[in-house]
């Protein structure tokens, strides 16, 4: 496959700066791994910020050599003429920071003492991540950003993004996500956290020298991949069908598709990220509460009083993660402080992973969206 | 644009702010930024009316008009719009007392039970009517609150609002086209269209 005409360049960046967390511990020398597509303009004001969900990375469109076959994980919504236009926006994209894929984290090597940091790494929230990604957004010059666009993990970003920095933010597009996980996606987080600890060979988190916690990890991907799934999709695409099989078995090896896919998934997984970073993001994930971060005391609807932008929420009728009730919560709390708001819930069978998956509905919701954003941002409305 | 709406959108003031519930795929308020330069929201509770909508540039809520009023401070619109909707609603009263809060102003359409053709319909046939602006069955119908607009006066009066103005159309061609009817306008009037005020908003009447 020829890929030439999308080929698109990892970049680095390392801060000078060190980052006070919100845990009260200071992490120095910031990486961020970042991509970015398109061309900032002279006014600078087509700047857009995508997050990253969970298991994703600053790799979001294009091809990073010509002959990959595997594009960035958004490639379907992100590129020249596709919903999220890299030829009218500057779009960023960069790993958060506790991740895997080029920014600091655990597997990182400590400036210290020269070893990989392991759980010596601090643990940090949503709000450290959106921070380390303004230190980027400072180095690149961007002064404001028309737009800031993510899914799940990547969608709590965006809303800790348009409070944290509303003068900075003029709309934001959380998909499928919540203004805090619920018990259940908590629940589901520490099952999976629990089968990475478990793992022999993950020694508190000092495995970098020897043998990973491969079957810890793949386990943890396993669940994890189903609460993105759903039953209908799990019954539509697997149904009761077996693997390269008339009959069972009678053992314990994969029978079923949905066994030998799960299992498939887990061991992709272990190739490509890291166990502690697992054990990070899903923590922070877990600790982000728009209520009790940002809510007046007594004010139980106030989390958006400092908020200014224009939001687009999507949900997404199977996703059991991230439940259409959560979303319709954060749109109440957001019309309660007079912000313009939009909202849709689309029909889709895929369960949480529909905000991944290629959908008309979904492109036509973002374009629009983004063209009034950007019509409306230079005529100055909002500020 | 439907004639009602093209009413409708003559009395909204330039510059306002306006909430336009069941919007369908948002023509009034595509009409009313680009001519009056209102600050437009929409409800609607088809998910691809909804897509429409927000593709087209508008800020459009999916839901039902029922709940999402509720989330609303008072007074956060200069006009509430329900067009054509409120004979499909449960609970009017509640509704319209909602919008008064909501809103300054509330525009409400409906069509007119009282036109001659229901009227024939009931009187000859035995039939319950059904007409292009009630297309159903009486088993079918999503329109659960027929009225007249003589209905719709008595029902302000007891309620305590006030009709601030309003108009009775006859509508031709799927609505598109129409005139004003001043005489005998529950008798050949298709369509009621209210401006509507709480009793305190009296001195606000143009």
């Amino acid at each position: 496959m020829d890929n030439t005409f999308a080929i698109v360049e990892p970049k680095k960046f390392k801060s000078s700066q060190s980052l006070s967390l919100e845990s009260g511990k200071i992490l120095e020398g910031v990486s961020i791994a970042y991509e970015t597509y398109g061309e900032l303009n002279p006014k600078k004001d087509n700047a857009i910020l995508l997050c990253h969900a969970l298991s994703g990375d600053a790799h979001a469109a294009g091809y990073h050599h010509k002959d990959s076959t595997k594009p960035g994980w958004w490639d379907t919504m992100v590129g020249p003429g596709k919903a999220i236009d890299s030829s009218k926006y500057f779009i960023i994209c960069s790993n958060v920071i506790g991740g895997c894929m080029g920014s600091s984290g655990p597997s990182s090597i400590n400036p210290k003492d020269g070893q990989h940091y392991a759980l010596n790494f601090p643990v940090v929230t949503i709000g450290d991540m959106v921070k380390a990604q303004k230190l980027l957004l400072d180095h690149l010059g961007v002064p404001r950003l028309l737009s800031v666009i993510g899914g799940s993990i990547g969608g709590m970003q965006t809303l800790e993004w348009s409070i944290r920095y509303p003068d900075f933010v003029f709309s934001a597009v959380p998909l499928a996500s919540a203004q805090r996980h619920s018990a259940l996606a908590i629940a589901f987080n520490e099952v999976a956290r629990q089968a990475i600890m478990a793992d022999p060979n993950w020694r508190k988190g000092n495995y970098y020298n020897n043998e990973k916690p491969g079957l810890g990890l793949a386990v943890a991907r396993m669940i994890g991949h189903i609460t993105y799934l759903s039953d209908d999709s799990l019954r539509n695409k697997f149904g009761r069908r077996l693997q390269d099989k008339k009959d069972f078995s009678f053992n314990f090896d994969a029978d079923f598709q949905v066994e030998s896919y799960l299992r498939y998934q887990g061991s992709k997984f272990v190739d490509r990220f890291d166990a502690n970073s697992f054990l990070y993001i899903t923590k922070a994930a877990d600790y982000f509460d728009l209520k009790t971060q940002h809510c007046a005391e007594g004010q139980p609807l106030s989390s958006f009083a400092k908020a200014k932008a224009k939001f687009l929420v999507v949900s997404f009728t199977s996703d059991w993660l991230y439940p259409t009730y959560q979303s319709r919560a954060l749109v109440k709390a957001m019309k309660k402080n007079n912000l313009d708001v939009s909202f849709c819930e689309i029909k889709a069978q895929c369960g949480h992973d529909a905000f991944l998956l290629p959908n008309p509905q979904l492109s036509s919701l973002i374009s629009g969206f983004l063209d009034r954003m950007k019509k409306e941002f230079q005529l100055g409305h909002a500020f | 644009m439907r004639f009602d709406l093209e009413i409708i959108a003559s009395w909204i003031e330039p510059g306002s702010r306006v909430l336009d519930l069941g919007c369908g795929e948002g023509d009034l308020l595509v009409y009313l930024k680009e001519k009056k330069q209102v600050t437009g929201t929409g409800i609607e509770l088809s998910e691809e009316k909804v897509v429409t909508c927000i593709d087209k540039g508008l800020s459009v809520l999916q839901g039902d008009i029922n709940k999402e009023v509720e989330d609303y401070a008072d007074h956060s619109f200069d006009f509430v719009i329900l067009s054509q909707t409120l004979q499909q609603v449960y609970e009017p009263a509640t509704l319209i007392k909602e919008l008064l809060r909501i809103g300054n102003k509330v525009v409400v359409s409906f069509p007119n039970f009282s036109h001659w053709r229901c009227r024939l319909q009931l009187l000859f046939y035995g039939m319950a009517p059904k007409t292009k602006q009630l297309p159903y069955q009486w088993y079918n119908t999503p329109n659960i609150r027929v009225m007249t607009l003589g209905d719709f006066r008595r029902f302000a009066q007891k309620k305590g609002f006030h009709i601030l103005k309003e108009v009775a159309i006859n509508t031709q061609n799927k609505d598109k086209q129409g005139k004003i009817i001043h005489f005998f306008p529950n008798l050949r009037a298709t369509y009621g269209i209210m401006l509507i005020g709480n009793r305190n908003n009296e001195k606000n009447i143009n």
